[in-house]
This record gives structure tokens, sequence and C-alpha cells, in this order.
């Protein structure tokens, strides 16, 4: 029962992951990509997560939970640095949002 | 190395931050080294490395919030923050984390965007507030924090409800909270 669980799990963070892949292929620029890319490490990492706890908790070391957990926690925070300086180097490089309705950053940059 | 560490601290204001920076990085190595040994549950070279590696990450993050001229303030220290802030992140962050994640993972699929930079201003006070607010905006699918300037931060929105949008509309409840926390 509790391996089904896991495997339920496991398989949604999977399917997340592979949804940001494929918003990779299938959207117009760095910043419509950069969207795609915060699937897999929102949801995607923390099922991968939650399966990883609950599989360690059940095998009675707690350690393996505690590093997953601290592990999670450093991803989120880093990985949202990480794109925003992605998506701010992109704009400064001149890299133009395609198909934006506005843009209110233009007028300010310059 | 602890007592060339301490005095080459400097005396007053800047002790806060070695002592929160040395406090952290401890439990964080103690946390990730549990179960190792048998003094409490790790064992006495653990002690000892973790020691000296908070004592070195603790000295990094002083000479760089003295290089860029961060000042912590005493509120960092105060717990009832501390506990807004995981309310902060296990309740409405993690709300809206499920609600974009599911509406961002549709519009992949069918590729229905409309993208728009937009711009808010939350009106917070402190840098370390704004950090916080831009990184819950990145974290969230759907809006990504381009730019902070003055106060106000420009955000590229993958499916924009309007151009002139309303805070809550972008971060839902993200910037009253982050006033709780750091003001």
């Amino acid at each position: 029962m509790i391996e089904m669980l896991i495997y339920a799990l496991l398989a949604i963070g999977i399917i997340f992951n592979a949804i940001g892949a494929l918003a990779l292929h299938r959207f117009i620029d760095p910043y419509t990509r950069l969207h795609g890319s915060t699937l897999c490490t929102t949801f995607g990492s923390i099922f991968i997560v939650l399966a990883v706890v609950i599989y360690s908790i059940t095998t009675g070391s707690i350690q393996m939970a505690l590093h997953a957990v601290f592990a999670l926690a450093f991803i989120m925070v880093t990985s949202a640095t990480g794109s925003h300086a992605i998506a701010r180097a992109s704009y400064l490089a001149g890299i133009k949002p395609k198909k934006v309705s506005v843009d209110k950053l233009a007028k300010v940059s310059k | 190395m602890l007592l060339l560490a301490i005095t080459s601290v400097d005396r007053g204001e800047t002790l806060l931050d070695f002592i929160v920076a040395f406090c952290l990085s401890l439990v964080a190595y103690l946390v990730l080294t549990a179960g190792s040994g048998n003094i409490l549950l790790w064992s006495n070279a653990e002690l000892i490395l973790g020691t000296i590696f908070a004592v070195i990450t603790a000295l990094i993050v002083k000479s760089l919030f003295n290089k860029l001229n961060i000042k912590l303030s005493n509120k960092a220290l105060n717990p009832k923050r501390w506990l807004l802030f995981l309310a902060y992140v296990f309740g409405p962050f993690a709300l809206s984390l499920i609600k974009a994640n599911i509406d961002v993972a549709y519009r992949v699929l069918t590729g229905k965007i409309k993208p728009a930079i937009v711009e808010i201003d939350p009106k917070l006070k402190n840098d370390f507030g704004i950090a916080m607010l831009a990184n819950s905006i990145t974290l969230t699918p759907g809006t990504l924090t381009l730019e902070a300037k003055g106060g106000k931060l420009y955000i590229h929105w993958l499916n924009a409800k309007s151009e002139k949008p309303r805070i809550r509309q972008v971060c839902s409840s993200f910037a009253d909270w982050i006033r709780r926390i750091t003001e």
C-alpha cells in the first residue's frame, strides 16, 4: 500500500518534470521558457522529495529524509535567484520578449 | 581557530551577523550529520569539523555583509517572525504554488499564453522584504521577476489578466504576509 503511494508520488514528480522539459521545446523566448523550468524545480522536486521522505520513514532511517528536505530547501532558494539572474541577463543583453502585450520595463531600463 | 575568529570580528554591530551566521551554519551541519556517533547524536570528529566550517562560513558572511553594507536588525532574531515565515511558506505560498503549477502545466500542453511585462509597487520598506517577495514571485510558475528598481518590481507574466494589475492579481497575498514578517 505504502509502496503504491511512493510510486504515485514519484510518477507525479516525473510527469511535472517532463512537462517542464516540454515547455523548453514549445515556448517561444527565454522568459517564457524559464516559466517551464520553475515547474521542474517546484512540483517536480517537491513530489520526488516527498517520495524519498516516505520511503526513508518506512525503512526506519530518518537521516535520508532530513537530507532530502534540506536539499529541497536549498534548491528552492537558489533556483529562484538563478532564474531571476538568467532573465535579467537576457533582458540586458537585448533579447526582446516576444508576443508581449505590454512591456513596462522598456522605458525604465533605458 | 575560534579565538582567532572572535578577535578578528569588529566589536559591536557586526558581531550579531557573525553569531547568527555561525549558529545557522552549525545547525545545518549538525542536521546533515545527525546519527554519526554517540555524543548525543554526533561523533567527536563531526562536532569539531562542524565548528570549524561554521566559523569559516560566518567569517565569509561577515566580510560579505561588510562589503555590501548590509545590516542585520534585531528584528531578525524575533521568534514570532520565524513562526510567521513558516506559516507563510506552508500556508498561502504552498496554496498558490499548487494552483500555479497546475495552471502552467495546462498552458504548456495547450500553448494558450498571453505574456506581458507588468509593473507592481509592493511598498515594502527594506531590501530583505523586496528580495523575499521577488524570490517568492519567481518561484511561483507563471510569474518571473525581471528587475527591481526603486522599490518597484517588473514581472514577466505568462498569462496576463490585465496590463495594469493590482498587486493581489499577480502575487495573491504575498506582499501583505511579507510586510508582516519583515517590518
